[in-house]
């Protein structure tokens, strides 16, 4: 079980990973997620399902911290400790007509399924794929495929437009296009300013959060968030939220509230990573 | 050793009760080892010896799954331990778990004849303390797995393997069906491997009692959330009968202002952080846990009391509970009360929370509590409390843990609309047989019963397995809650 089957570079520090997991494979749906334990000692951190086969469940991973770096370690052939889910709830796809699919950075493995399930339902996606340098930019053949139109930004200009995801999201609105509805996955502050242009502009958004968590299950609270006013957890009651009533400060204050803490481990064991690296480049010097 | 059955009565009620050896509160609090250290061999014996050996026991109608107590105390005072174990496991299957969290004082030991002789709830024979011993015994000399019953060609799947669950497998894998228990987390046991603290708890006993059910046959299946993973009409294709014991996991807010400041957690998220995940040996264990040095703790249970005494031993200079009734009307058990103030927990009592203060970073910066005044008693019997007008203070804190109970799970009843469930999101079962409203699944423990107790978990854990065990044999459904009507 939860033997990783692919493993393989998409950008730098980002790995894709085809895991064997039938009882996941089975019934996800396109916004689920997993909680992973990469080893018997490692934090339980979530991560979306990108994609899928009937025995396996593909994720598009980032390494930041510790436990993601633990995983980056990891190669074709071991095993996961733990893979829990298909968990949250699905993304709500519906007929609307024109749909814009904005994915930033690794955001775009999990904007992938949705913007497939929204083609598929027979709405026309546009996908918007923003990165911070063309290098940083993954699976834009597979959004190619899974959109009718794709537009690419990156921040610095290396691919595609040069600016943000809102920039071209703000161009295709002054050109007239039909936009009945926004799906936003990637980091806080971009879902943040997609919601706040679509807010003006009144178009639906969904955005996808992802709050530190725990259990997944709706045990613990820790992944609670502010939605119009009231606290939900992100792990049962999403993580797909209406964006216009998401609270997006209180939002990012907690996901960094760890920060300092995590750094001291993550920086430790880059360390042992560099030792370990030394070691099997220079062996028997001794 | 005089013969201890040659005494009197009389002579046995002027036997001194031993006393618990403890570690020293100010040793504990920067440990995490078991607080209570369990009696010697001596001791047990001499404890067990006061017991009245009572024609007509009013312990076993007080112990939720009526254990022989007189059988297996004065096995302990004859030094028969293996003996004692085997009474014991007759009715209990989590003994050593019993032995350490049971609210004896309320249950078993409230019944206890010598309780009532000597007018001091006190002074009774210390039945959990006993039962704790022989469990520890067994651990260390081994243990005989029971009889089974040869294979009945059924299988049930079991929902949760907390305190109900456990149950309901251990005693139909015994009876010869085929068990398989699916649990959401990476670790069997429920609250009592996530919640319960090690120092009041040892994980390695929890772990101990799983591998023997394991041994026994059963099939644990962890990362299954059922209603996510599989759903329970799956189940139903599988298996002749599901048995649904998810607990009451999830927990109440205060809803204030300020809730999701950073630095505000559940109790569960505090204790799942720091139980499960180890983080109190971050960064050895990868999970984080912010050091806090003045944490408020609002709610006056049991799971207050664990969040406070956990939230010192992960090095809090300050901790206190901030509970809106007086010390009379605290739920929690008396027992946990002292342990908490030996070891320096602070009470605040007839204060309410108003609303949590941050700082500019949208951390916890203080908490404005309000004093309350106690009125007439409400439908349970404790008395209402109200605010009173203008006596808002603010205590100067740095983190708050919220501990003013939990509710069921919603998932699998979001998942199965078939499945009846209370106002509060409880199941509905019938009371004899645990039957809910959809043929085939039977339901028990904290999600039938709310947050309760480990042992009346248990309890309907027993209830349940005998109920599906005359189903698998028979296949009738009376008695059960109406189904609910196909829309
Ligand atoms: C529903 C959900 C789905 C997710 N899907 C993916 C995915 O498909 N691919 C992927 O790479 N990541 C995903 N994430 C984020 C991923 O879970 C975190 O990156 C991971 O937990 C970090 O663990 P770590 O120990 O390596 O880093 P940590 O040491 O825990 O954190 C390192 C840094 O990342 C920040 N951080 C921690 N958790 C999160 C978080 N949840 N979101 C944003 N920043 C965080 C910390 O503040 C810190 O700055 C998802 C999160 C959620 C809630
Ligand atoms: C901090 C704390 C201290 C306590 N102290 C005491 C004490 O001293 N004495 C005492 O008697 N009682 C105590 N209790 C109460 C006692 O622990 C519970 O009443 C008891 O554990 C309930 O047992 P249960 O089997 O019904 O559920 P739980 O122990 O809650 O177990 C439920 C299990 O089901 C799993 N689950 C949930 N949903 C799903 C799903 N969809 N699919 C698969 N698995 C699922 C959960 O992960 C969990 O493992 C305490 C509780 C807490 C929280
Ligand atoms: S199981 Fe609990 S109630 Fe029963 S005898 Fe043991 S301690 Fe008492
Ligand atoms: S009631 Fe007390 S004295 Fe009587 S048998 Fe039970 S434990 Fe012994
Ligand atoms: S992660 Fe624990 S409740 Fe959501």
């Amino acid at each position: 079980m939860f033997r990783i089957l692919e493993k393989g570079l998409l950008a730098p520090r980002v790995n894709r990973y085809v895991v064997h997991a039938p009882q996941v494979a089975r019934s996800w749906r396109a916004g689920q997620f997993v909680i992973v334990r990469p080893r018997e000692d490692s934090e339980r951190i979530p991560l979306t399902i990108a994609d899928g086969s009937a025995e396996t469940v593909t994720l598009v991973v980032q390494e930041v911290g510790k436990t993601t770096a633990v995983m980056a370690d990891m190669q074709a052939g071991e095993r996961l400790a733990d893979l829990c889910g298909p968990l949250g709830v699905p993304a709500k796809i519906e007929k609307v007509g024109g749909v814009a699919v904005v994915g930033g950075g690794v955001g775009i493995a999990p904007a992938y399924p949705i913007a497939q399930a929204h083609k598929t339902f027979g709405n026309h996606v546009i996908a918007i794929l923003g990165a911070r340098t063309r290098e940083l930019l993954i699976m834009e053949e597979e959004m190619r495929r899974a959109s009718h139109e794709t537009v690419i930004v990156t921040d610095d200009g290396s691919r595609g437009e040069k600016g943000f995801v809102t920039t071209a999201l703000q161009r295709l609105l002054d050109l007239g296009r039909t936009i009945d509805e926004v799906v936003a996955v990637g980091p806080a502050v971009m879902m943040k300013m997609v919601a706040a242009l679509t807010r003006d502009a009144g178009i639906p958004t969904r955005v996808s959060l992802n709050t530190i968590m725990i259990d997944g299950t709706g045990m613990c609270g820790g992944c609670r968030v502010a939605v119009g006013g009231r606290t939900k957890f992100v792990c049962v009651d999403g993580p797909e939220f209406d964006g216009h009533q998401v609270d997006f400060d209180l939002m990012m204050r907690r996901q960094a509230m760890y920060l300092d803490h995590e750094r001291g481990t993550y920086e430790d064991y880059l360390e042992t990573r560099r030792c370990r690296l030394d070691a099997t480049r220079e062996p028997s010097r001794r | 050793m005089t013969d201890w059955r040659a005494r009197s009565p009389k002579d046995r009620l002027r036997l001194p009760a031993q006393p618990m050896p403890e570690q020293r509160p100010d040793a504990r609090v920067r440990n995490m080892n078991e607080v209570a250290l369990g009696f010697s061999a001596d001791q047990a014996r001499a404890e067990a010896a006061r017991c009245l050996q009572c024609a007509n026991p009013k312990c076993v109608a007080g112990c939720p799954v009526g254990i022989d107590i007189p059988r297996f105390v004065a096995a302990v005072a004859d030094g028969d331990f293996a003996s004692a174990s085997a009474v014991i496991r007759e009715k209990n299957l989590l003994p050593a778990v019993c032995g350490r969290v049971c609210p004896q004082e309320d249950q078993c030991q409230a019944a206890c004849a010598v309780t009532k002789a000597l007018k001091s709830a006190e002074d009774s024979v210390s039945i959990g303390r006993l039962e704790r011993f022989v469990a520890d015994w067994e651990l260390g000399h081994g243990y005989v797995l029971p009889e089974k019953k040869p294979s009945s060609g059924k299988s049930v799947a079991v929902v949760g393997s907390g305190p109900a669950g456990l149950t309901v497998a251990g005693d139909l894998v015994r009876m010869g069906h085929a068990v398989t228990v699916f649990e959401a987390l990476h670790r069997a046991g429920g609250v009592l491997i996530y919640g319960i603290p090690e120092f009041r708890l040892p994980k390695e006993i929890v772990r101990r009692e799983v591998e023997y059910l394991e041994r026994l046959g059963v099939e644990f299946r962890y990362d299954w959330v059922v209603g996510k993973t599989v759903r329970i009409k799956e189940l139903l294709a599988e298996h002749q009968a599901v048995f649904l014991g998810a607990g009451a996991g999830l927990p109440n807010f205060l809803d204030v202002p300020g809730e999701s400041l950073c630095g505000v957690y559940s109790a569960n998220e505090y204790l799942t952080r720091t139980n499960l995940m180890r983080a109190f040996d971050f960064p050895a264990s990868d999970t984080p846990l912010i050091r806090s040095r003045r944490v408020a703790v609002i709610g006056g249970g049991n799971v207050a009391m664990d969040s406070a005494r956990m939230a010192l031993r992960c090095g809090a200079e300050t901790v206190s509970i901030v509970y809106r009734r007086s010390e009379k009307e605290m739920p929690a058990r008396r027992e946990e009360v002292h342990h908490a103030r030996e070891e320096g927990v602070l009470f605040s009592l007839r204060w309410a929370p108003t609303r949590v203060l941050g700082d500019e970073r949208g951390w916890v910066a203080g908490i404005e509590v309000i004093r309350m005044e106690l009125g007439e008693p409400d439908a349970s019997g404790r008395r209402r409390p109200a605010p009173i007008a203008g006596s808002e203070r603010v205590l100067d804190v740095d983190a708050v843990i919220v501990a003013i109970g939990n509710q069921p799970n919603p998932l699998i009843a979001e998942s199965c609309p078939a499945i009846r469930t209370t106002k509060w999101g409880g199941i509905v079962v019938d009371p004899n047989t645990q039957r809910t409203s959809m043929k085939g699944v039977f339901a028990g423990g904290d999600v039938v019963l709310g947050a309760a107790t480990v042992i009346l978990a248990m309890g309907e854990g027993r209830r349940a397995a005998r109920a599906i065990a005359e189903y698998l044999e028979q296949g009738d459904w009376n008695g059960a809650p109406d189904p609910i009507p196909d829309e």
